[in-house]
């Protein structure tokens, strides 16, 4: 019940701030604020062992064999975490947008919550379907709503983009159905198939191209800097903070234990594709002159990285992929809400009619540095956790794909300093001087950003410790399947 | 073990400065300067107090190595980092080293930074900086090492870009931070191929293990090479140097900390920490000690035509830190770390003996536009002079003992080594005295109203001056070799540390008559050069006309910096910006995304009748979102 609770609370709060019209934002925050002290309490009382707690299991749709099946392991626990840590972080950094019909606007943002939490969950492969589509049905209408001038255009192809590769992750999900002897949708079913190579192939092609588009991964990236850019900031920290994480937590539980053969097969390609894309997104950064254009391309490089640790399936790296998807999700979030701070303040995205807001502005200039630092992986911050421990696990791996992967060092530094100095050093112009420092509500999410941030950086035992199990024993399961076989 | 009572406290050696920063930092906008200045250091001088608590505990133990533990910091898979402490002969000096001059640096910036409006911020970099550099030096593995080593970087990066509205100081902090990244990455790889060859990363755990592998084994070879590539970025070799006399853009204390005494160090103590494994990689040996002997002398040919006198003193840290190398390359494990210690005692000196000069003539760095400060400036002089007399190698100060350990190792090792070294040293003398006669001989250049304002500075940057140069004046005794009669006592102390090397290296001792022949050459190699900067540069009472220009074809390669800069940024930084449009350009929007776009352009039609269903009413879509789900629930449950 605990966790049904987690799963529809937050509709409850979507329908309590459309109704409640003259207080959406206000229901949502303080809606949103009970889900995550919920979920924190959840998690306080979660045995960090490998099984899966506080599991929901009601048959749902019999005739198809269809569960209401979910449930809370170490794989995903980080997510629910992220999720509802975030959404209200989100929910209070929208205060100072006037948003157009906001009891919809918010209500938009707590439906996607459940949806997202049903992926995160889902252990049958039809409910992690409809979670799939109820998290981007929600995020579609925010951007194409409150979203910039093109964000029609964009929309469409963001929307094409990812229906395209949910359609086919659809039939892979059908066809691996209509294989269990029982007919049914539970992954526990799927995990136990034993198919051909060939299918295994195909259906890893299949969930492969899905989840590669969420990611999004190198070369099926194409939506992302474009709907990052259009859409409203809201909308830019849902899909980047949590909304990609649904591809790359695919891979982790749909992807490779459902195809490991498919996985031996394919696994080094997309390796390949998601270390190209961290060299390709960063120097393509280097030149981006709009500020959220730039963390897009920037979110790409340092989810290769992610994807590359997925790849390279061993401990070290899912458990820096897992601690990893976490710190992204903050420090992106940390990064648009600065892109947002600029863009509300001076009407404009350009690094180069920016300069010189450090002096004006010293706290934002503290709060956004700590952000970057996370982004840059500097040790005692978050980011630098997840970084080493997915570098580690590359370079268990491959030495080269290491070294090449490990490039996102260097020029993530430089790509990142750049957009400091450029909007933050130098001297003061017309524009910047005017430049207000943080309002209270501002400076309490760099705060808790921060806070995170450094405290994740300093003792992630606690968060390393809530997947550690649970990861060394699907690493296990895993290559025993692939053992198995090979001989 | 109870005896160890400060040894078991020692993680309040960086607490103290960690909480100064926190103090400083917080209060930045309330707490008086007087005060800020006091916190930032009074905690790094009792930081020294238990430094020195520390070393006096570890002088008289039986046992040299002790491992402070606070907690596992990452647990993954097989690998645990647990963050603790290492205390022995190395680290112990080290404290001393960071702590004591540290100490002495802030005690003078609380003079020189008097009227800046970043007061406290730069006491709260300043303390920060000096925690990262105690938590490189303590850690007792190399991830802790790593902290700091990335940590030390961040606050130089802060402390170039101190005064960030000059953006090219910005962009001096943009350099520094990315060069050091560079070899930060070959710091992290070496660290991936030590946990899989050792299964920890642990010194205690690695050096006992690595010492019973056979000379040459290639895992080594790329774990010390590596290794190295991070040291060439933190300690500013070739090809990573360039950076450093960027970083010159800071205010001056922050140079002759970071930039001089301690940070840049840090890859020689790397090195030195991790001596096994290099004593074990012949090759490496050597590429570290051809790289060190090239920056020595590239850096000393720059210097020698310099005219900013924070330049000289930035070319010739690099310079002297490639004598380092040098050293270590060669196996005088014990003289380069000699040498880092007095070179922190001389070139802290000789930084804030600039920043006594820069302060005196108002904010002037170009030496061509100072002289005659002799007198006005007496004290920053004479402690100058004998920072001076000390780098260049001359008797009985410190400076000739370690430099001419390194030179004598490197004549065992290949004698066209020493050649090359003596010939560096001897540039080292010339610019040195050029710069002292520059700025303090013959008459003033400036202008009348910056000769009006000629001044001694304050006490509270005399003292730590005055300090500096009895250091610099006789910290040779630590060292002094058999043939004067000494005990070398820290060759004695370090060697715990350095034992397993020592045993692995032939070492043929020089015949006391080839020893003093050695240094006679060197002593009168120097001693020659600075003859000859005098007879240029005093005698004829007048800056020589080429230090105006046009230079001849060498000094204007010298002058230029051999072009280095504009090097790479033909070969690197403009193919990477040009690389950076064409992806976007080619590849991504002309490329995939054209070709996406074509595949979507069939979608649209079918988009066209979506919307159909567009009413425009948010709430409706909501609604009827809603309904669907529970719909779909609901029937779900009733079909059961």
């Amino acid at each position: 019940m605990d966790l049904l609770f987690i799963l529809f609370f937050p509709l409850v709060v979507a329908l309590v701030a459309l109704i409640n019209k003259n207080y959406s934002k206000e229901s949502a925050l303080i809606g949103s604020a009970i889900t995550f002290f919920y979920t924190a309490a959840l998690i306080a009382k979660f045995h960090p062992d490998s099984s899966t707690q506080f599991l929901v299991n009601y048959p749902w749709m019999y005739a198809f064999g269809i569960n209401f099946k979910a449930g809370v392991d170490g794989i995903n626990i980080l997510l629910i975490l992220l999720t509802n840590a975030l959404i209200p972080l989100i929910i209070l950094a929208s205060y100072r947008h006037k948003y157009g019909n906001p009891s919809a606007f918010y209500a938009l943002v707590l439906f996607m919550q459940t949806g997202l939490l049903i992926v995160f969950t889902a252990l049958d492969g039809f409910l992690f379907y409809v979670g799939w589509e109820a998290a981007l049905i929600p995020v579609y209408f925010i951007c194409a709503l409150w979203g910039g001038e093109n964000r029609i255009r964009v929309n469409l192809k963001f929307f094409v983009y990812t229906i395209f590769g949910s359609l086919i992750m659809l039939i892979a999900i059908v066809y691996l159905y209509l294989q269990t002897p029982t007919h049914t949708f539970d992954i526990a079913a799927f995990y136990n198939l034993t198919l051909s190579g060939t299918e295994q192939s195909w259906i890893f092609l299949a969930f492969f191209l899905a989840f590669a588009i969420k990611m999004p991964i190198f070369p099926f990236h194409t939506w992302q800097p474009d709907t990052y850019t259009e859409a409203p900031t809201a909308g830019t920290m849902l899909l980047s903070g949590i909304m990609l994480k649904m591809g790359t937590y695919g891979a982790i539980r749909w992807l490779i234990p459902v195809a490991p053969l498919g996985f031996v097969q394919w696994g080094k390609w997309a390796l390949v594709l998601a270390i190209i894309g961290i060299v390709y997104a960063s120097i393509i950064a280097f030149r981006q002159k709009d500020i959220k254009r730039l963390i897009a391309y920037s979110s790409i490089a340092h989810v290769g990285l992610i994807a590359a640790g997925i790849f390279s399936w061993n401990v070290e790296s899912l458990q820096g992929a897992l601690i990893q998807m976490l710190n992204h999700g903050i420090n992106v979030f940390g990064l648009f809400f600065v892109a947002d701070i600029i863009i509300r303040r001076l009407k404009t995205r350009n690094l180069d009619e920016l300069g010189g807001i450090a002096k004006n502005a010293p706290k934002f200039a503290i709060g956004f540095l700590i952000v970057l630092l996370g982004t840059v992986a500097l040790p005692i911050t978050n980011g630098f956790i997840g970084e080493f421990l997915l570098l580690l696990g590359v370079y268990q791996y491959n030495i080269w794909a290491a070294a090449v992967a490990g490039l996102t060092i260097i020029l993530g530094a430089v790509y990142m300093l750049r957009m400091y100095q450029k909007a933050m050093f130098g001297p003061s112009n017309e524009l910047t001087l005017k430049f207000t420092d943080l309002d209270g509500t501002e400076r309490s999410i760099f705060m808790v950003v921060g806070a995170l941030i450094i405290i994740i950086g300093i003792y992630p035992q606690p968060l390393l410790h809530l997947s550690d199990a649970a990861v060394t024993n699907l690493v296990q399961t895993v290559n025993a399947k692939i053992q198995s076989v090979k001989f | 073990m109870s005896d160890q009572v400060w040894i078991n406290l020692v993680w309040l050696v960086p607490l103290f400065p960690l909480v100064g920063f926190i103090i400083n930092g917080l209060g930045r906008n309330v707490i008086p300067k007087s005060v800020v200045g006091f916190i930032g250091s009074a905690t790094v001088f009792l930081s020294f107090a238990v430094s020195i608590a520390i070393f006096s505990e570890l002088s008289s133990s039986p046992v040299k190595a002790f491992e402070i533990h606070l907690f596992d910091w990452i647990q993954a898979g097989s690998l645990t980092i647990p963050l603790s402490f290492l205390v022995d002969p190395l680290s112990s000096l080290m404290l001393l080293i960071i702590t004591g001059i540290g100490f002495l640096i802030h005690v003078y910036s609380t003079a020189y930074m008097h009227d800046d409006a970043g007061f406290a911020k730069f006491f709260a970099y300043l303390n920060l900086f000096v925690f990262f550099m105690l938590l490189l030096v303590l850690g007792s593995n190399y991830i802790v090492m790593f902290i700091g080593w990335e940590g030390v970087g961040l606050c130089s990066y802060l402390l170039i870009g101190f005064w960030f509205t000059n953006i090219n100081y910005a962009s001096a902090a943009k350099k520094a931070f990315v060069m050091n990244r560079i070899g930060d990455l070959g710091f992290l790889i070496a660290v991936f191929v030590i946990f899989q060859t050792f299964g920890s990363v642990e010194f205690a755990k690695v050096f006992p293990a690595a010492a019973n592998m056979v000379s040459g084994n290639g895992t080594l070879l790329l774990i010390t090479l590596l290794l190295f590539v991070g040291a060439t970025g933190k300690s500013a070799q070739i090809p990573l140097f360039t950076w450093l006399p960027d970083a010159m853009a800071g205010p001056t204390p922050v140079s002759a900390l970071i930039h001089a005494a301690t940070m840049v160090t840090a890859g020689i103590y790397m090195i030195a920490r991790s001596n096994i494994l290099f004593t074990l990689s012949p090759v490496t040996m050597d590429v570290v000690a051809v790289i060190g002997l090239a920056t020595a002398i590239l850096a000393a040919l720059i210097a020698l035509t310099q005219t900013d006198i924070k330049k000289v003193l930035a070319y010739s840290t690099v310079s002297q830190l490639g004598y380092m190398f040098l050293g270590l390359g060669v196996g005088a494990y014990t003289g380069a770390f000699f040498h880092v210690m007095t070179h922190a005692f001389f070139k802290a000196l000789l930084f804030l003996g600039a920043g006594s000069v820069i302060h005196g003539v108002s904010n002037e760095q170009d030496m061509r536009l100072m002289g005659g400060l002799k007198k006005k400036m007496p004290t920053t002089f004479i402690t100058m002079m004998i920072g001076t007399i000390a780098i260049s190698g001359l008797p009985p100060f410190s400076g000739f003992f370690s430099k001419d350990e390194i030179l004598a190792h490197a004549y065992e090792h290949n004698k066209a080594l020493w050649v090359v070294g003596v010939i560096g040293a001897m540039f080292t003398a010339f610019y040195m005295f050029r710069m002292m006669f520059l700025t303090f001989y013959g008459s003033f250049r400036g202008t009348h109203e910056q000769e009006h304002h000629i001044h001694e500075s304050p006490k509270a940057m005399t003292i730590p001056l005055v300090v500096l140069a009895i250091l610099s004046a006789v910290g040779g005794v630590i060292g002094l070799p058999e043939i004067f009669g000494g005990h070398h006592w820290l060759s004695r102390f370090l060697n715990p540390v350095l034992e397993k090397s020592n045993a692995l290296t032939e070492n043929i001792p020089l015949s006391h008559s080839t020893e003093y022949l050695l240094m006679a050459v060197s002593v009168a190699g120097a001693l020659v050069a600075a003859i000859i900067a005098y007879s240029k540069y005093v005698k004829k009472a007048h800056v020589p006309v080429e230090d105006f220009g046009p230079r001849n074809a060498f000094a204007r390669l010298s002058y230029n910096k051999f072009y280095v800069d504009e090097i790479y940024d033909a070969i690197i930084r403009k193919p990477l910006d040009w690389l950076s449009g064409a992806f976007y350009k080619f590849i991504e929007k002309s490329g995939i995304d054209a070709f996406v776009n074509s595949l979507g352009s069939g979608a649209m039609e079918a988009g066209r009748t979506f919307r159909l269903f567009q009413t425009g009413n948010i709430g409706f879509y909501i609604f009827m979102m809603v309904i669907g789900i529970v719909a779909l629930l609901v029937y779900g449950f009733y079909k059961i």
